[in-house]
């Protein structure tokens, strides 16, 4: 190679600056709303495009390291982009390409004030992102970190006139920046002590830590990392926070920043962390299967559809948790081939769910502009007026509840090929453990299941249940180009999971230093162990059911005949069926909520059979949040009440205080 | 030599699942027909469920007039999916090659897949029933889907395979021993096929009562070739699950790799299983009662631990 050639670190170096060039630009340019929309949005997103690609390349290739001069004295920034860094960067590129193109339909009807500086911090944020994913050092990486939680709570408060908005970002704010001190206090821990030049990430792969302080860098980094994927008992942000955001700004948190978490996670654990210790896997298992059913069981009962998604998100960080604990748990005890598949299941699934995710809230987005309504309960029947929507994300429905021939299925398929290998382990406790865990997950996907149907057949699906939804309008063209692609990320990622499993090899390579090898099987069949332990082939499984499909058909068509008359619907002969009959969103999640009482705060106002005019009001709050958070929040309204005594804003009282100080430490000396 | 195998067992694939999408309404009618006796009843005859299918195609398909294109491809893709249920089972014999493009994690998603579509199907029209029979078919289903997931896994774990054809050939010739934790999985598997097939006490698919209805209140809207799809995919579902029973818990008599010679022999064993157990499910039904829809969760959930007991048992004592 000659010294004037690009590396993939250069593109993707220019690919951040250009980001950040074209959100100055687009602030700049707030007077021209449709340059911004047409031109800058779009350029974005072929950016992101661009990056993907870059990623896709650098996969295969050893790793970059780039010095820029810049930072502390000592300590200038690092870069560095391997293949786990390149994998999540294609994650970020893909998805952001699907939610930039949308995004430029989306903010059309915004001001343009507004709509500036939106386009300045959407680029930004996806910058950071970008960022975070390169950084080689922690000075680096929490810079990074830090502009991309800022970024994304100017996102999240974009309508900051409203009260409510304004205190999920507060909140959102809050426990990133909990999670960001704890994520410091781990690079402390890992930096040893060794000065300043220590923070480079690779001093920290040299350090070799004790058990002791290497467990307490990997708690430290699960609890930060923890805050801000979501997981229990720090996901109450997400339900609060994606509603309130702007539905692109949703669809990037939940597709791709969520992922930087769990980035920072296995990079921390497997990259930075040399010494391993078995508790740790079980503890992330424990965590990840709490997470999920837990999530899963509020999406449930939720009524308004962003929260719903939220929650999904809080489920699907579960699952990816209990992949990584799977990982730790196989690598401690040399079953390398198993860490590899447990791995190989992970990421896939954070690809899948950045596609799914970001597809479906951006969906929810055409649906909030073509209604103005996020209530469940005030929608249905959108399928005849929103066909796109409604076609795209009936993929996203089919590929988040983890249905073959999509995407969820395979990497549930790889998680639970993974608990089957199981066996063996010469922890007797894990034994225990591996089953009931296995058993959870089948539960958390059959219930992810039960609220993908309730929230497509309750939006999409029935009659109108409001008089205004008839004139509701389908996505513009830029917003049909999203949903287009990430749909058909579902599908292709659904079908071509040879591909993908070989793709992965190269990231599980480097961490594990093995592979799943897939070479026997061709391209048709995954089989990650040996063809004759477990196969799977989505092209054929397709091929059978459409193919059947079309016969049966023809068959009935040829043979007997294909009329068909349109008629009032029959339900049973009950003459008078209106919208407000059908269930709603509270009525089809009422039997989970019956089923899982104990978990719910349910208030509950439910009407005499006198009253005149009845209302039903039913309300399903978190237990967490009154057992946890609230009295935290006391504890520290009672302190700043007792700090505020010996506060008296008057000047010599300051005084007296500094001079008392003074004193104590002259007597110390 | 190999590509004549193959040839032969692709030729063989295609007759299996004619033959079983052709037998399915027989088990129904059978299954009918035992339930007649039991109650006293002369009747309608084996053939009935063939009758019943034959007239439904000759009628005038009727559709409700806001009913979208999902409404009308889901009786198509249900029929698909099964089909393709009915193309993994070993049901006489081990060849299949399209087994190896799906083992039992994804029958289990075949399953699903068909789940989702009728339960959106049901929503589609907008109609209180058909909201109501898609709440309750998803409310069985999310527990009877990880029950069967978890019946899978213990007999996966004993075989070390997820592929059906390997489950069987491990099971069917080996010298007979009796595992504990097939023991559990199985009455866990009698309980799932029971609800998952809309028998008693879950469901009643004799019902005529509204209220009562899961299945039936998802397909109140279907006429014609629609309706007579849907009751055919759900014969092939009930022929699935039982020939699923077999296969994991007696798969006596399913023919060997390559041993085209004991087909014959293989056939009559189906039929003879078949008839046993429609003749065992009807007796079944006859002697429980239908249960209220909130003791449907404490019966699946029963049948959830179970399973669960199950593969407990055989990471515990390996056996």
């Amino acid at each position: 190679m000659d010294e004037i050639s690009i590396l993939p670190i250069d593109v993707v170096g220019g690919v951040i600056l250009l980001w950040i060039a074209l959100g100055l630009f687009g602030l700049a340019l707030y007077r021209h709303k449709s340059l911004i929309c047409n031109v800058v949005f779009p350029f974005g997103a072929a950016l992101s495009l661009l990056l993907a690609a870059t990623g896709l390349w650098a996969l295969g290739e050893s790793a970059d390291i780039a010095v820029l001069p810049l930072g502390l004295p000592d300590l200038p920034l690092h870069l560095r982009l391997d293949p786990l860094s390149a994998f999540f960067l294609i994650l970020l590129g893909a998805a952001s390409f699907g939610v930039s193109l949308y995004s430029a339909g989306y903010f059309k009807s915004m001001k343009g004030r507004v709509l500036g500086l939106l386009c300045l911090e959407y680029h930004l944020f996806l910058a950071s992102m970008a960022l975070v994913l390169l950084a080689d050092d922690a000075y680096m990486f929490m810079v990074a970190w830090e502009s991309m939680a800022l970024s994304s709570y100017f996102l999240v408060t974009t309508d900051h006139k409203i009260p409510d908005i304004r205190r999920a970002g507060f909140l959102y704010l809050l426990i990133a920046h909990v999670g960001a001190i704890s994520i410091l206090l781990s690079f402390g821990v890992m930096q040893a002590g060794h000065g300043i030049a220590a923070y480079t990430f690779d001093a920290m792969r040299a350090n070799s830590l004790s058990s002791f302080w290497s467990s307490l860098a990997f708690l430290l980094a699960l609890f930060g990392f923890g805050a801000k994927a979501g997981v229990l008992p720090m996901h109450v942000w997400l339900p609060e926070a994606h509603p309130a955001a702007p539905s692109p700004v949703s669809a990037l948190m939940s597709g791709v920043m969520l992922k930087t978490a769990i980035y920072g996670l296995i990079r921390i654990t497997f990259d930075l962390l040399d010494v391993h210790l078995w508790w740790w896997g079980v503890l992330v298992l424990a965590l990840g299967l709490l997470t999920a059913i837990f999530g899963v069981m509020f999406a449930a009962v939720q009524g308004d559809m962003k929260r719903l998604l939220a929650y999904s998100s809080i489920e699907n960080i579960g699952l990816l948790l209990v992949g990584i604990g799977l990982v730790i748990i196989f690598h401690v005890y040399g079953k390398n081939a198993l860490a590899a598949l447990a791995l190989t299941a992970t990421l896939y699934h954070s690809i899948n769910h950045a596609f799914f995710k970001s597809l479906l809230f951006i969906g929810t987005g055409s649906i909030l502009h073509a209604t103005g309504e996020r209530n469940m309960g005030h929608l249905g029947g959108l399928i005849r007026r929103m066909p796109w929507v409604a076609a795209t994300l009936l993929i996203g429905v089919l590929s988040i509840a983890g249905l073959p021939p999509f995407n969820g299925f395979i990497s549930e398929w790889l998680l639970l090929q993974a608990f089957l290998l199981s066996p063996g382990l010469p922890n007797s406790h894990i034994n225990m453990l591996i089953p009931v865990a296995a058993a959870v997950i089948a539960l958390a996907a059959a219930l992810a299941a039960y609220v993908m149907v309730k929230f497509y057949g309750i939006i999409f699906l029935g009659q109108y249940r409001e008089p205004g939804l008839e004139h509701a309008h389908d996505a513009g063209g830029w917003e049909r180009a999203g949903l287009v692609w990430l749909a058909a990320g579902c599908v292709a990622l659904g079908l071509a999971p040879v591909y993908v499993v070989q793709k992965l090899d190269m990231v599980t390579k480097m961490l594990l230093g093995q592979g799943l090898g897939n070479s026997t099987s061709g391209w048709l069949f995954i089989a990650p162990v040996d063809i004759e332990r477990a196969s799977y082939s989505p092209v054929y499984f397709l091929l059978a059911v459409v193919g059947v499909m079309l016969v049966t058909a023809w068959v009935v068509h040829r043979y007997y005949h294909g009329r068909v008359r349109r008629v009032p619907a029959w339900d049973c002969g009950f003459p008078a069926q209106n919208g407000r009959m059908q269930d709603t969103a509270e009525g089809f999640g009422q039997p989970i909520r019956r089923l899982f009482e104990p978990f719910f705060k349910i208030e509950r106002e439910v009407p005499s059979p006198f009253d005149a005019q009845p209302r039903y009001h039913g309300q399903t709050d978190d237990q967490i949040w009154f057992f946890l958070y609230l009295p935290i929040k006391q504890l520290t309204v009672r302190l700043s009440a007792w700090t505020s005594l010996i506060q008296h804003g008057r000047i010599h009282v300051y005084l007296l205080y500094t001079f008392v100080t003074l004193i104590v430490l002259l007597a110390f000396v | 030599m190999d590509n004549i195998n193959l040839a032969l067992a692709v030729v063989f694939q295609l007759c299996q699942s004619l033959l079983v999408v052709a037998l399915a309404p027989l088990l129904t009618g059978w299954v009918g027909q035992c339930r007649a006796w039991l109650q006293n009843r002369s009747g309608p005859g084996l053939l009935q469920p063939y009758r019943t299918l034959h007239k439904l195609f000759l009628k005038e398909a009727l559709l409700a007039d806001n009913a979208s294109p999902l409404f009308r491809a889901t009786p198509y893709i249900l029929f698909g999916c099964m089909w393709l249920a009915a193309a993994i089972i070993p049901i006489i014999a081990v060849d299949l090659p399209f087994s190896q493009a799906a083992d039992v994690i994804a029958l289990v998603g075949v399953f699903a897949l068909a789940r989702v579509f009728i339960a959106l199907a049901a929503m589609d029209i907008g109609t209180s029933f058909g909201s109501m029979g898609a709440r309750r078919e998803m409310l069985v289903s999310f527990l009877a889907e990880p029950a069967l997931l978890m019946v899978f896994f213990t007999s996966s774990l004993i075989s070390q395979s997820t592929q059906l054809p390997h489950i069987v050939e491990t099971f069917s010739h080996h010298a007979f021993v009796l595992y504990p934790s097939l023991a559990f999985a199985s009455i866990a598997f009698l309980m799932i096929l029971l609800a998952e097939n809309a028998r008693i006490p879950v469901d009643n698919p004799a019902t005529h009562l509204e209220l009562t209805m899961i299945h039936e209140a998802m397909i109140l809207e279907y006429s014609a070739r629609h309706l007579a799809l849907i009751e055919w995919a759900s014969s092939l579902k009930l022929f699935a699950y039982m020939t699923i029973g077999f296969a994991l818990f007696f798969p006596y008599g399913i023919a060997e790799v390559g041993n085209w010679g004991a087909l014959p022999l293989a056939i009559v064993a189906l039929l003879l299983k078949l008839t046993a157990a429609g003749a065992g499910l009807a007796g079944l039904e006859a002697m429980l009662a239908k249960m209220r829809i909130f003791r449907v969760p404490e019966f699946l959930g029963t049948a959830f631990l179970l399973a669960v007991l199950g593969l407990l048992i055989h990471f515990l004592l390996g056996a």
